[in-house]
């Protein structure tokens, strides 16, 4: 499997670099919103759109930046177009499910600081991808964040008819399981060779 | 926790205050991702710190200077627009100081950005303070962040390669234990600082835990 090829670029986001075991992006909404699996789910969707959406936005920037030479200006100019496209997000869900959008909370416009979507933009800007490959890896990096997010809440929801020492509640409990999860997904590591 | 005495003196309160209570990653569980991604070594660990105590700092300055002057609104889209000036100058800095480390950094001196430590005290104690206290209580909660960063670092190096900061320590007797210096051994390693903080807290409280209560040990 060639590395360019649409394929590989879509399993590499997914799995074997998933964007939150491997690459440790996206960190706070991981431990934040799993402890349902209803609301993860959501979650993973709310954040796989923003992702597509500034993504896309994201390539058409860079090309207007370099033909202007001014690439120390990408920064800020991702930033205002993920801002906006949550923005953008947060209100279509106002709109059409505000159940939703209740549940999700806080967590909605955090999403401008989730790492995982500004570094999704900067990698595909580092890797020169194509317009038809940062779509891929697009969706990729966001459906390996809803998988992640969703074994995660998973395992959680299990979690709470157990019994767990009182030391090991909360945080220290939650991040055992992303270490055991990351472990496993190291499994996938040798699929792109 | 905010302030209610904003013209209060400084006090050695303002400093310590996020490098213990309220350190910004044991306690308050904030900018996980650099404190995962780049504490594989700790020389990553430290420069990472250093670079984010950096913006830290400067953006706190001058949102503490334009406290005044910035509109209610759009006030979080101004910080993050200070913040991402510095964070690009820092990029820049390092990439002239040190290709090296400027790659084994990667992204992640730019996603400094979104490190939701440095917005957080920009909104809760920068815009709330005069500049000298909000250098201060920047400083503070930077230093908070490298103890942090060095603490995973340190113990990832040692246990991973058998080094601290590139100094081999084992000899060559020692078989690294290669997974605290992959992926999830940082998973790994916060969980088990979080874990020792948890307990010296449960003991200072002097709560009896749960097992014991079902024990009934402290009813004897």
């Amino acid at each position: 499997m060639s590395t360019d090829s649409l394929t590989f670029i879509f399993l590499n986001a997914l799995i074997i670099n998933n964007f939150v075991l491997s690459l440790f992006l996206g960190i706070c909404p991981f431990l934040g919103v799993s402890a349902k699996l209803n609301t993860a789910w959501n979650m993973g969707l709310a954040t796989t759109f923003v992702m597509f959406v500034s993504s896309l936005c994201a390539f058409g920037l860079n090309i207007l930046l370099v033909a202007l030479d001014m690439e120390y200006l990408r920064l800020i100019a991702y930033i205002a177009v993920i801002a906006s496209a949550v923005q953008l997000v947060e209100m279509v869900m106002k709109k059409f499910s505000p159940t939703l959008f209740r549940a999700l909370g806080i967590f909605l416009p955090l999403i401008t600081t989730n790492c995982a979507i500004l570094g999704l933009a900067l990698f595909q800007t580092f890797r020169d991808y194509s317009f038809l490959q940062s779509l891929v890896y697009s969706l990729g990096a966001g459906g390996g964040f809803a998988l992640a997010i969703m074994l995660m809440a998973g395992l959680r929801e299990r979690l709470d008819l157990s019994f767990v020492p009182d030391v090991s509640q909360g945080a220290v409990l939650s991040l055992m399981l992303a270490g055991l999860l990351s472990l496993s997904f190291m499994g996938f590591a040798g699929l792109g060779s | 926790m905010v302030d209610l005495h904003p013209n209060k003196p400084i006090t050695l309160e303002t400093f310590t205050r996020g490098i213990w209570e309220e350190n910004p990653v044991f306690v308050m569980l904030l900018g996980m991702c650099p404190v995962l991604a780049v504490t594989n070594s700790g020389a990553n660990a430290l420069a990472m710190g250093i670079a984010t105590t950096f913006v830290l700092v400067c953006s706190s300055i001058l949102v503490s200077l334009l406290r005044h002057r910035i509109p209610k609104q759009v006030r979080i889209a101004t910080y993050i627009v200070i913040i991402a000036t510095f964070v690009t100058i820092v990029d820049y800095v390092i990439q002239a100081i040190s290709l090296e480390l400027y790659r084994a950094l990667g992204a992640f001196i730019q996603l400094i950005v979104v490190n939701c430590i440095i917005l957080g005290r920009a909104e809760s104690y920068a815009s709330k303070h005069r500049p000298s206290k909000a250098i201060i209580n920047a400083l503070g909660t930077g230093l908070g962040f490298t103890i942090a960063l060095l603490c995973l670092g340190l113990v990832r190096e040692l246990l991973g390669s058998g080094a601290l900061f590139g100094i081999n320590i084992f000899g060559d007797s020692f078989q690294p234990w290669a997974i605290m210096i992959l992926p999830p051994g940082g998973f790994f390693v916060l969980g088990t600082w979080l874990l020792l903080f948890s307990w010296m807290r449960l003991r200072k409280e002097g709560k009896p835990t749960s097992q014991e209560k079902e024990a009934g040990y402290h009813e004897h």
